[in-house]
């Protein structure tokens, strides 16, 4: 028996035998629905149509769905279709296909480009509202959590904010100490190369400490933090989120924000403070190195005239505004984690949000508190 | 062609305790792997020992599966039905035994060999593993896109067939899997198995988390494919009505192995606590009352 598939077309009278052979198969799908095409152009004064099966070697649902379609349109355009050669498997084959065949759903509709494009600026507006109630609603939720454990403080979750300290802080501080002390050498060094045409090469010792100590120091720590830990506290929690896990918690009356938020967010509060402390030491000592290699100050002199060239308060206007930016990358991070929905590629963009608004916030904040510590002259 | 309508009885007629220990008396009864007689073997392992750690789950497990049966593999929780599963399709690694699938020795198939074989196979996993990116109908297409080259015409026709054949509403096809009720993931995970129309479904327990009425269609559609395409089936379950009413043979696992393989008789008066119990317990008896009174 031929396995090409194929179909030939006879003709008798006003009769048509249309006759398959070969293997009627999803595989040789493409090619049988251009020849069926073809085979069912039938002349004109055909009334009645002789499907024969008994040709077919191998045949399955896809060859089966060709075949009724084509009888289908057949009947439709008022001719007679029989089938012959048909044994019993291939009469329920083609029934189940019969049966199956319904017009398809409306497709959904889509709007048109102008429409869609003031929907989704409109949409955005009201999320971004949106964001902003659910974030002050997280912060009051989790004020008040915090506030309950002053009454009872062994509600606090020690364990799981250990747990949190570990990850976020202490398996942070080699990459932190790393690109800090990068960055406090490239500082020190652009800073000596430009003030030496002034003369004021020592000047970049200033330059440094006051730009670490104050900005760099925080601002790198915290970006650092909202890409490292921000994407992992969204991941987590919105996986937890698709597998029902948060849904559990609450059925079992317990407080997702209480069991899942707070501990991460105490945890950052805690962290992101001692990473800057590390980063401004780390940064330092790059920038007393490079300081060393090019203008040639040692690190006897260096340090004295660092302890002139900064004041405590320069120290603690960096140091300050770490807890502020933990908060604000915790609870945006744990804000998206919860609006995953079901899909992968949602788990996806929200840490994607997560981690592009955090880093968005922690600069803004960041100016924030420069107007501020300018007003106030400290 | 006679194959399709043939094997499909010629199974449920002759089963003896394949595959229980005794491997030598089941290569004796049927031919060769790739011999074109009424029983030949889709799967056919020997040996299978697989582990995790220090403990073996599956230890010299001996299996065969043959051309349009569905078998049915039962077992206690823990006595690894689903290892056995993950092992056949190769998602599992194995520490000993050989498995030939339509006659091809995966171990020593080449790529294309492998790749051929996987083409012939679709598998339902138990918590349907949809793409949770794509819609209904785009996940069933997935195996047309890769495999076949179809025009995109046909593709939506076969993919709305396939969909509707499951029993999924026609507006099914263009949700996705997160708007889904379990079992209509169930059911449209079951589309995109037999998306390429395969000789042999592995289904991890098909009907757990269906209602009754959809549990029986589910059985109902997959003999039917079973009497029309000669469909082989290696069915993880638990659900008494499926083994009593589909199943040609039904395979016991426990002690490592296969206890007993055989049709429901031969394995309902086999020997064995974990079996009575499963078989002669209350639920069984109902099942099988019901059943007798059909």
């Amino acid at each position: 028996m031929d396995q090409r598939p194929a179909i030939s077309a006879s003709q008798a009278g006003d009769g048509v035998t249309l006759a398959a052979s070969g293997n009627w198969t999803v595989t040789e799908a493409e090619r049988l629905n251009g020849e069926i095409r073809q085979a069912a152009r039938l002349p004109s004064g055909t009334r009645r149509v002789t499907i024969d099966l008994s040709g077919i070697d191998r045949f399955d649902t896809a060859g089966a769905w060709l075949i009724h379609r084509t009888a289908r349109n057949m009947v439709n355009d008022g001719l007679e279709v029989v089938y012959t050669g048909i044994g019993p498997s291939r009469e329920i084959l083609i029934g189940e296909v019969e049966k199956s065949d319904r017009p398809p759903a409306e497709p959904r509709r889509e709007a048109p480009f102008v429409t869609a494009l003031v929907n989704d600026t409109g949409e955005a507006v009201i999320q971004s509202g949106r964001d902003l109630v659910q974030l002050s609603s997280l912060l009051g939720s989790t004020v008040l959590i915090m506030a309950g454990f002053l009454f009872r403080p062994w509600r606090m979750r020690l364990t799981s904010i250990t747990y949190h300290l570990e990850y976020m802080g202490l398996r942070a501080v080699p990459i932190i100490a790393l690109i800090s002390f990068l960055i406090g050498g490239i500082v020190e060094q652009q800073g000596a190369y430009q003030l030496r045409y002034f003369g004021a090469e020592i000047l970049s010792i200033d330059l440094a400490g006051i730009l670490v100590l104050r900005e760099l120091g925080v601002l790198l720590t915290s970006i650092m933090i909202a890409g490292r830990s921000g994407s992992a506290i969204t991941a987590e929690l919105g996986s937890m989120k698709m597998r029902e896990e948060i849904d559990a918690l609450r059925t079992l009356a317990l407080d997702p924000v209480e069991v899942l938020i707070v501990p991460r967010l105490i945890a950052l509060v805690i962290a992101l403070p001692l990473l800057t402390f590390v980063a401004n030491m780390s940064a330092l000592a790059g920038a007393g190195l490079t300081a060393w290699i090019y203008i040639d100050v040692t690190p006897q002199t260096f340090l004295p005239y660092l302890q002139n060239a900064v004041a405590l308060n320069t120290f603690l206007v960096g140091l300050i505004k770490a807890p502020f930016m933990a908060l604000v990358i915790g609870m945006i991070a744990c804000l998206e984690g919860m609006q995953v929905k079901g899909s992968a590629e949602s788990l996806g963009r929200q840490t994607t949000a997560a981690v592009v608004k955090a880093i968005f916030m922690v600069i803004v904040l960041d100016g924030l508190f420069a107007m501020f510590f300018a007003a106030i002259d400290y | 062609m006679a194959a399709t309508n043939g094997s499909a009885f010629s199974v449920s007629d002759n089963a003896p305790g394949s595959g229980s220990g005794a491997g030598a008396g089941v290569t004796g009864t049927g031919p060769v792997a790739n011999g074109a007689g009424e029983r030949d073997a889709v799967i056919r392992g020997r040996g299978i020992t697989v582990g995790f750690g220090r403990t073996n789950i599956l230890e010299n497990l001996d299996l065969d599966v043959y051309r349009g049966e569905v078998l049915g593999v039962v077992g206690g929780s823990g006595t690894g039905k689903s290892v056995l599963l993950r092992t056949l399709v190769g998602l599992q690694p194995r520490r000993g035994g050989t498995i030939d699938m339509f006659g091809t020795d995966i171990d020593s198939a080449s790529a294309a060999e492998r790749n051929a074989v996987e083409r012939r196979w679709g598998i339902l996993f138990q918590g349907g593993a949809l793409f949770s990116s794509l819609t209904v109908k785009q996940n069933v297409q997935v195996p047309m896109r890769e495999h076949l080259r179809l025009e995109s015409s046909l593709m939506d026709e076969l993919a709305e067939l396939k969909i509707a054949m499951v029993g999924l509403a026609a507006d099914a096809g263009d949700k996705y899997p997160s708007e889904l009720s379990g079992g209509m993931i169930k059911r449209a995970a079951l589309a995109r198995a037999l998306a390429l129309d395969p000789d042999l479904v592995f289904l991890d327990e098909p009907t757990s988390g269906l209602d009754p009425i959809g549990a029986a269609d589910f059985d109902d559609l997959i003999s039917k494919l079973r009497d029309t395409l000669g469909l082989t089936v290696f069915m993880v379950t638990h659900d008494l009505d499926s083994l009593f009413s589909i199943c040609d043979r039904i395979a016991a696992l426990g002690k490592k192995r296969i206890l007993v393989a055989g049709d429901l008789e031969t394995v309902m008066n086999y020997p064995d606590p974990w079996i009575e119990e499963y078989f002669h317990g209350k639920r069984a008896r109902a099942t099988a009352a019901g059943m007798s009174q059909q």
